[in-house]
């Protein structure tokens, strides 16, 4: 049987021959955050995958990683397409710079980590959290379940880190 | 001017092949028809313009997001046997690929005139900014990584690239709209274009915000139309109608690294693109650089698109793309023109078709604007490019025109590329 869930008007599955996808979220429903790890080169990557793309090996371990870093950018949908997100927008779309591997294993490269901006709960934020994040904000993962098997990460605002003055936004406000 | 490639090696199959014949259906939102008929009537119209018949042709190649007719329908409402077809998945990005493709096939001996089509009722049955029917169906695998975050359209799936572009050029939203403007005022010398009117920075501005950093006016319009393009060998290409234009250099689905698709914000810096690739292959296979291009047709699915594309390709130093736009370089009458169609923000959207076409008719010298036809049925042109369609005169034929440059997107890890000059 696959794992499937509702989450916001969507079907969401993960098919039984789709290994990397049911380890990968079968952790995050435990939330704890896993990704794989090469077992030859020893680099971590993201998103699931079928080979190491740094060195092509096929076999990994999954490891545990911390589910904290830095945006790298963002998008914010004002007009929604899926009609249970409309009462949601404006939502953020962000890509995070795990702290983990950040910048290796070459400059401008990291496991870039993409999830809604939420609460610590993993419900989409509201208009007043989503306006300031930024690039430069600083995110800790949550999780947001939706069935047995399948948790979303998903982002909310690191409360004990040290946040930039003013993250940089979109400039017309 | 801004690329340090050695372009004077030589290439076997540079100047070798040409685009004999271009054709379109009307540009509608709601043609009526199907897919197959909007096929076999821009293909019908592209034999017209070529002088070619049916039996000429023998190689068919199109392109489809699966919502569109396949070739051996249309070939046989037409009268063509075909001794090659291949129908591809995919959409932007396409064009100037399967021109490459059609190429490799005729030179493998497998045919020896190709038409490509690209056929779409992208507005009455399948829209491509993912509303409608597609906004319902399943989310599976790989699409839990995107789409489960309401990041589903291609506005939406390109924002984070976008974004981070503004911040690392310091690209304002002003700059980005003088795409608009310029493309705006290119459609307005157009009578095919779907949105004639002439746009300012301010009404891009004012108009309201779909995904940050993209306002509705940031964004193509979406339509329905068939497109075809005939392709052959330079040997054939003088038997047909009109001075062929000869295909100098192609690059086909050119990729950046990690490009998987869903998620493909891994590698590099996001706000570089896949032209930055592309580059290396596209200039030394034309024997041309960038400072050479008299007008360029870079995808404009968004106002970012052609932006970003125009600065890897090397048509801006890296990071000075905005003083590009600002200089008014991409307008008619500027230095490099681009889109002198309006493209996709407000000619109509092909999947980079009409912008390929645009180049052909520019390099004809036979744009068909508001110019008057003489006795000898050409095209009167007055290069008056200020006074806008429908008065009679409005002009969008550049005086001197001997190359071009199409430059394709698929998203920002894939491009293809076409040079052509005048025959």
């Amino acid at each position: 049987m696959p794992v499937e869930g509702e989450y916001l008007g969507m079907h969401l599955q993960i098919n039984d021959n789709d290994g990397e996808n049911l380890t990968y979220f079968a952790h995050c429903a435990d939330h704890e955050f896993h990704l794989q790890q090469c077992q030859s080169c020893k680099l971590l990557c993201y998103p699931p995958r079928t080979a190491c793309p740094w060195c092509a090996e096929a076999d990994f371990d999954w490891v545990p990683v911390e589910g904290k870093g830095t945006v790298h950018s963002y998008g914010e949908v004002h007009h929604a397409i899926q009609p249970a997100l409309k009462e949601h927008a404006p939502y953020q779309i962000l890509l995070v710079d795990l702290d983990t591997q950040k910048d290796q294993p070459e400059e401008f490269t990291s496991l870039r980590v993409a999830g809604n901006t939420a609460t610590v709960e993993g419900e989409l934020a509201p208009p007043d959290v989503v306006q300031q994040v930024g690039i430069g904000s600083r995110m800790r993962m949550v999780f947001k379940d939706v069935a047995p098997g399948l948790s979303l990460p998903m982002w909310t605002l690191d409360e004990e880190a040290d946040q930039p003055d003013a993250p940089w936004r979109y400039p017309q406000e | 001017m801004t690329t340090d490639i050695d372009t004077t090696a030589p290439k076997y199959l540079r100047d070798k092949y040409a685009i004999i014949g271009i054709g379109e259906t009307e540009y509608t939102r709601g043609s009526g028809v199907t897919t197959r008929k909007l096929a076999t009537t821009a293909i019908r119209h592209a034999m017209a313009d070529a002088g070619i018949k049916p039996g000429e042709i023998d190689g068919m190649m199109s392109y489809s997001g699966n919502d569109s007719v396949q070739s051996p329908m249309v070939a046989s409402d037409l009268g063509i046997r075909l001794n090659f077809y291949t129908d591809i998945f995919g959409g932007g990005s396409s064009t100037e690929n399967l021109v490459g493709l059609a190429i490799g096939a005729i030179e493998a001996g497998m045919c020896k005139t190709v038409v490509i089509f690209r056929s779409m009722n992208g507005y009455s049955e399948v829209r491509i900014g993912g509303t409608g029917a597609r906004a319902q169906a399943p989310l599976g695998g790989d699409r839990l990584h995107n789409a489960a975050y309401g990041w589903f359209s291609a506005g939406q799936n390109f924002s984070q690239t976008f974004m981070r572009a503004m911040h690392d050029y310091n690209l304002k939203p002003e700059q980005l709209a003088k795409v608009k403007v310029a493309h705006s005022r290119h459609a307005s010398q157009n009578p095919k274009a779907y949105y004639k009117n002439r746009m300012t920075v301010d009404d891009v501005l004012n108009s309201r915000m779909i995904v940050k950093p993209l306002h509705l006016l940031d964004c193509c319009v979406e339509t329905d139309n068939g497109t075809a393009i005939i392709v052959t060998s330079v040997e054939r290409a003088y038997d047909y109608r009109h001075t062929p234009a000869r295909i100098l250099g192609v690059v086909g689905r050119c990729c950046k690294p990690g490009n998987d698709i869903t998620l493909h914000y891994q590698y590099g810096p996001i706000s570089r693109v896949a032209a930055w690739y592309a580059k290396d292959l596209l200039w030394p296979n034309a024997g041309h650089g960038p400072e050479e291009m008299d007008a360029t047709g870079s995808y404009d699915a968004f106002t970012f698109t052609t932006a970003l594309q125009l600065q890897d390709y090397g048509f801006a130093p890296p990071g000075e793309i905005g003083d590009y736009l600002d200089s008014g370089a991409i307008q008619l009458g500027g230095e490099r023109p681009n889109n002198t169609s309006g493209g996709h923000l407000c000619e109509v959207y092909t999947h980079g078709m009409n912008m390929v076409i645009e180049n052909v008719r520019q390099l004809r010298g036979e744009v068909d604007d508001y110019c008057p036809v003489g006795p000898d049925g050409k095209r009167q042109h007055t290069y008056d490019y200020e006074t806008p369609g429908p008065t009679e005169g409005a002009c969008r034929q550049l005086k001197e025109v001997n190359l071009t440059a199409n430059l394709g997107w698929a998203y920002p890890a894939a491009a293809s590329a076409l040079v052509m000059r005048k025959g």
